[in-house]
Parts: structure tokens; sequence; C-alpha cells
């Protein structure tokens, strides 16, 4: 039994990680693309190992657009999922006063993103069928003072998400964005993250290998977040200005 | 945050971060007072320290798998549990095995874990190749038998106090099924049971289920189990065409913690009766799968709030074969007395020490028990510790969570040769938990 092939964009972060685990273990094979691919041969060993399906490690730089389409190309044939774990979380601060590092932030969670999702999604549509999942932020389900670079860079990935997936509903094409909320990895390592709204990289992988399998469009990881998110979106904004969130 | 041993005895704050990469763990070192924490298995506090205690389970890669030789590495992260998954259908299984299979590589090596195949196998140590270890400099050191071999030794059963264990080479040994042969023998008091042992030396895998509460004639009688590596043709015939796939057990889970009175003295003498009656009566031949034979206590998940919210606390030692017998009837004569119940007791015969140097096991036989956390407990095993003193026994550190700098020392004079090698290669700023600085190792 072959399985169709999974591309994990951003694949050295630990929920593309995660999901490259979760979907080698149902015997899918794994395009693993990153910049410096080559230090993932340790990942790579270990999908093999555990899994026993093919691994390829793919060089690829999200910034980079023009060398999107080459980078496809030298992949052969289109994987059948896509999934974006590209972000950067940058520093506020210095985005608030450094245009350069607050277009980098820009660049990373939506232009690039979007970009190669985008060249993506226009040869699945050739095609007639694929799945693009795009990891998007709570962040970007309204601007706060701490985060509101990271966070509209988001807002802009998640409403881009939300066209494509219009776009292409009527095309054999299926679009899941992902709000994963605190999850426990690298980029949050040193925060005080509060547990019971905090996933696991495998929590997240699992819920998007579900949402892969069922078709579904939004995921909040942990369902909390959806009720946390509809308070957020809902105070008035007179009141929340005023907050520290 | 909240952080206890697997005991959820006495849970202290401490502060736990996750590096997933050398260099971040490498600035953890450099902070000093680190301890590495698999998953949490360890009884007590030996995983435990307030200010830099590393979750080691970001390190979860497997990296390369020798199908002559049977040896994998690892990062230390790894749980047993996914060797499992991934090697047995493989035909290939762990040449040792604790009691349960939510352990890490690394918590392994450290507590030096051994199984029911002690006696002629040896603990976990015997089987690994190297391990990759960070040092007090952050420098990472290959140590193994012949390389940098006293700090191999002192880093088997070291309880992560020689540095942190990166990644290991160890060995898994061929198996032709998931299945056991396991046969039950029961027997009527302590001395049948030591017997019992001696005669099936040459079974793989034994170890006793023991009725501490028995007392008079029926003092010590058990139900020894005995195993083997099932061939094909030892299955039942629906199982042979898929040999590696015993049955899925249901899990069940122990959704709160249970009121403290649930387990006592009538209880579990209830249950002990019933037990042991029906252990009896079954006793003789059948074919278990590898999970229900290893891992029993599994198949409850978090099993261990069945104490109640103070948590419970084990008690492992070893007593020298010479001194066993009339040492194992003291302690179960005074536990009988006692009026207080374990729930599990479990009996074994160990083979010798091994290559590790602060390791549990030596020639004799180990008893191993919990009760819940109290005052009444806690005197118990005071008494308990003169016994186990007075009969050259000593202790299993992963389990312990009570015992003073003092009795360890006068039960294992391998405590201070130990600390010596600690000060004398710097590791003892570096590297600590709440049970090293307990027990001033």
């Amino acid at each position: 039994m072959t399985r169709p092939a999974v591309l994990i964009l951003g694949a050295r972060s630990d929920i593309g990680l995660a999901v490259a685990r979760r979907f080698a273990a149902e015997g899918h094979p794994i395009i693993l693309a990153a910049r410096d691919s080559a230090s993932l041969a340790d990942a790579k060993a270990d999908l093999v190992l555990r899994h026993s399906v093919a691994v390829t490690l793919a060089e690829f730089d999200v910034l980079d657009t023009a060398s999107h389409a080459a980078f496809l190309d030298g992949l052969g044939p289109l994987p059948a999922v896509a999934v974006s774990a590209i972000g950067l979380m940058g520093d506020q601060t210095a985005s608030e006063h450094g245009a350069a590092s607050a277009a980098l932030v820009i660049r990373s969670n939506f232009e690039g993103p979007a970009a190669i999702l985008g060249e993506i999604a226009n040869r699945m549509e050739v095609r007639g069928n694929g799945t693009i999942v795009g990891i998007s932020s709570v962040a970007g389900d309204r601007g706060r003072a701490t985060n509101y670079i990271y966070g509209s860079a988001k807002a802009g990935f998640t409403a881009w998400l939300s066209g494509l997936r219009n776009r292409l509903a009527k095309k054999g094409v299926h679009v899941v964005t992902v709000l994963p909320g605190f999850v426990d990895t690298k980029m949050t390592a040193g925060m005080d993250l509060p547990a019971k709204l905090t996933a696991q990289p495998g929590e997240v992988a699992e819920a998007i290998h579900r949402a892969v399998t069922r078709k579904r469009n939004v995921i909040y990881v942990k369902p909390v977040w959806q009720l946390v998110m509809a308070i957020i979106r809902n105070i008035p904004e007179p009141v929340f200005k005023r907050l520290k969130l | 945050m909240k952080l206890s041993g697997w005991g959820r005895y006495n849970p202290q704050d401490c502060r736990v971060t996750r590096p997933r990469d050398e260099d971040t763990l490498r600035a953890r070192v450099a902070e000093g007072g680190l301890i590495a924490r698999g998953n949490g298995r360890s009884y007590g506090d030996s995983a435990m320290s307030g200010s830099n205690t590393v979750d080691m389970r970001g390190f979860d890669r497997m990296l390369s798998f020798d199908a002559e030789a049977g040896q994998l590495v690892a990062e230390s992260g790894v749980m047993l549990d996914d060797i499992i998954t991934t090697f047995l259908p493989r035909g290939w299984f762990p040449w040792v095995t604790p009691g349960t299979r939510y352990v890490t590589l690394g918590g392994m090596i450290a507590a030096d874990v051994h199984g029911k195949n002690h006696h002629l196998h040896g603990s976990f140590g015997a089987f690994v190749d190297w391990i990759d270890l960070m040092g007090p400099d952050g420098q990472v050191r290959r140590c193994g038998p012949l390389d940098n071999s006293d700090l191999f030794a002192a880093t088997l059963g070291g309880m992560g106090l020689t540095g942190v264990i990166l990644r290991a080479s160890f060995r898994l040994r061929r198996v032709e099924t998931g299945f056991i042969r396991q046969e039950t023998v029961p027997t009527a008091n302590l001395t049948e049971t030591l017997a019992a042992f001696e005669a099936h030396q040459s079974a793989t895998y034994s170890v006793a289920w023991i009725d501490c509460l028995a007392s008079g004639d029926s003092l010590g009688r058990s139900l020894i189990t005995l195993g083997e590596h099932a061939s094909v043709g030892d299955l039942p015939r629906r199982n042979r065409t898929a040999p590696f796939a015993p049955p899925a057990r249901k899990k069940r889970i122990i959704p709160l913690d249970a009121p403290g009175f649930a387990l006592n003295r009538h209880t579990v003498q209830a249950f002990n009766h019933l037990y042991y009656k029906r252990g009896a009566a079954k006793s003789g031949h059948s074919v278990t799968g590898w999970d229900e034979y290893f891992y029993p206590l599994d198949s409850i998940l978090a099993w261990n709030r069945m104490y109640g919210r103070r948590g419970f606390v084990q008690y492992q030692t070893v007593l020298p074969l010479a001194t066993a017998a009339a040492g194992l009837r003291e302690l179960l004569e005074t536990i009988s007395a006692s009026g207080l119940a374990s729930f599990l007791a479990v009996l074994k015969r160990l083979g010798p020490q091994g290559r590790g140097m602060m390791s549990f096991p030596m020639e004799g036989h180990t008893l191993a028990l919990d009760f819940p956390a109290s005052r009444a407990t806690f005197a118990l095993l005071r008494r308990l510790d003169a016994i186990t003193l007075a009969h050259g026994g000593r202790y299993y550190l992963a389990k312990d969570a009570r015992l003073t700098a003092d009795t360890l020392r006068q039960s294992d004079p391998r405590a201070d040769r130990f600390h010596q090698l600690r000060s004398a290669e710097g590791l003892t700023r570096r590297f600590a938990s709440l049970q090293s600085e307990r027990l001033y190792l």
C-alpha cells in the first residue's frame, strides 16, 4: 500500500517535526523542507527507523520567493498534502522600532508562506486534488500591544487561507487553517505559559492529522481556545484598548 | 511548577525546562544544580531539582539500528514503549525491561533498571555499548567499557549525577513472537518460595507476588510466575498469523484520587486472599501477551492515584543470599504485625551487581513494597531499615523518597566512594537532585 507524500515546510520547527511523525506513522512518505536541511539528518533517521517510510530532505528558504517554483519542480511529483509550519515570533519591541525587523516578521509569517502555498495551490488546482495546511495563530484573531506585528502577519495569513479555501472549494483542493494557541516549543521556551491552555507539539500534529482526514476547515487545537478567542474578539474596543493582554 | 515522583509523595516547587538542542542544554548545565528527568517514573525525588530540572523528553529521536547485532542508537528521551512498538513487529525485544514501559532510555540507564531476568542476564547496563554524556564543562564525552570506563561505570545506576545522558547505544534481542509462555507456581511459605526460585534458576523470567499479610505457617506464601519467550508453535492457532500482535488490552484510568481509606489492611487482606486462591487454582501453563506479562500495571493509567492525595512510598531492598531467608522472614513478620498493608509486594531473585558502580542489584533477594505515605508508614519503614541493615541489605535509589544519608551509608559503602568521585570530577555543583542533596551523594 503506497500512501501519498506529505510535504512539511519549516520542518525544523517542533510542530513541523511532530506533524511529520504523525503522517509517517500512517505510512506516508515525508519531505522535510527547511533551511540548512542537512541538519535534519537525525530527524530523518528517526522517521525512517520508526515508521519505515521514505524521507527526503529538501533545501528551502521561504523568504527567497523567486526560488519557490524551482524548489517545487525539484521535488518531483507534487505532494498530496503540504503543511506550512513556518513562523517567526520576532521581538515586538525591535519590530516596533525597526522597519527591517518588522518586515522580517511579516514576510516570514505571511508573505513567504502565502507565496509558497500559493504556488502549490495553483499546481494542486491544475491536478484537481490536494490538501494545504497553514499553521496560523490565535494571535491573528485580534491585535494586542504585546505582539501585534506577529499577530497582524498571522491575521493576514489567516485571511489569505480563508480566501484560498473559498477559491478552491469547488476545485478539489482542501485548505485547513490551524490556530494552535500556546504550544510548548522552542519558540515559546522561557515563556510562562498556563498549562491548561498549552498544547504539546504532538497534540497539534494529532489535530492536524484529524483535520486533514476529516476535511475540517478551521481548527483550534485545544477547544478552550475557541472560547477564549471568542471572548477576546468580542470585548468592545473602548474597553479592549485599555486592557493589558 | 509542583513536581513529584511517581509516588506523588511530598511534591516540591521545581523549575522545569525542556531544551531541544545541545546548546540550550549546555546553558542549563552551566547554571548548575541540574538534574535530568525522563518520564518521571522514579518513585521519589531522584529526578527533581528545585532550581534546574531538565525534562529530556525533547530529545527523543532514534538514530540508527544495526539489524545484525540488534544494536539501537537513540537519544535518551526516547520512551521504552516507542522502542517496543517500533521493534517488536520486526522481531526484537529489549534484553531488560523494568515493570513499566513508560520510562525513557536515559532513565533506564540512570537507574540501571533490572527486570524479571536479572538472575540470568543482569541489568539494563549489561546491554549498553556506549553513552554520550554531557559533562560539567558542557562537553560531550562518549563513555563505554573501554573509553572513559570509570565514568561509564559511574553513570550506569548513577541517577543522573555524573552528567546528562544524551544518547546511548544498546542491544535488543531476537524474539519469535510477542507472547510469553507463562507458568504459575504457588508456594505455601517463605522456605518454599526461596527454594522455588533456586529450582527455577534457568527460567528466563521469574518473579513472585508475595502475600505480605500472610502470617504464621503461611508467612511468605507466594505466586511465582515464570516466563519464556514463546515460539510461533507455542501460540494458539488463531495468533500464529500475527505473532507480534497480542490482543490490545483496554486502557483504564484512575480518574481521581481514591479516598485514603480505600486501601487498608482489610481490603488488601481480602484481595490477597482471593488473588492467591485464584492464582493457585489456575496454576500451570498459559500463553500471555507481552504487555500483560511485563507491564500489568501500565493498563491502569495513573494507578499511582490509587493511594490518594498524600501519595505513597516504595520500599525496595535487596538482601544478600546468605541472610535473605532470615532477613525476609523478619521483614515480613514486622510488616504483618504492623497492621499496615502493602498492596503490591514483589519478591525477586537477583544475580550479581554487574558493571554499574552504584547499581542496585546484588546476588540475593529483593523485596519491593509500597505503602500509603503516613506517619505510621514511616515508623514502620524505620523498623524495616534496622532489619535491612542488620542483614547486610541495600536500597534501590530509584524507589527511594525518604532514606537518610546515615542509613544509606550504613547500608552501602559505595555511597561515599561515589560522592568522592563526584567531588573529584567537579560534578557535585553542576549536577544535583533533591535526593542527592538529601543523601549527600
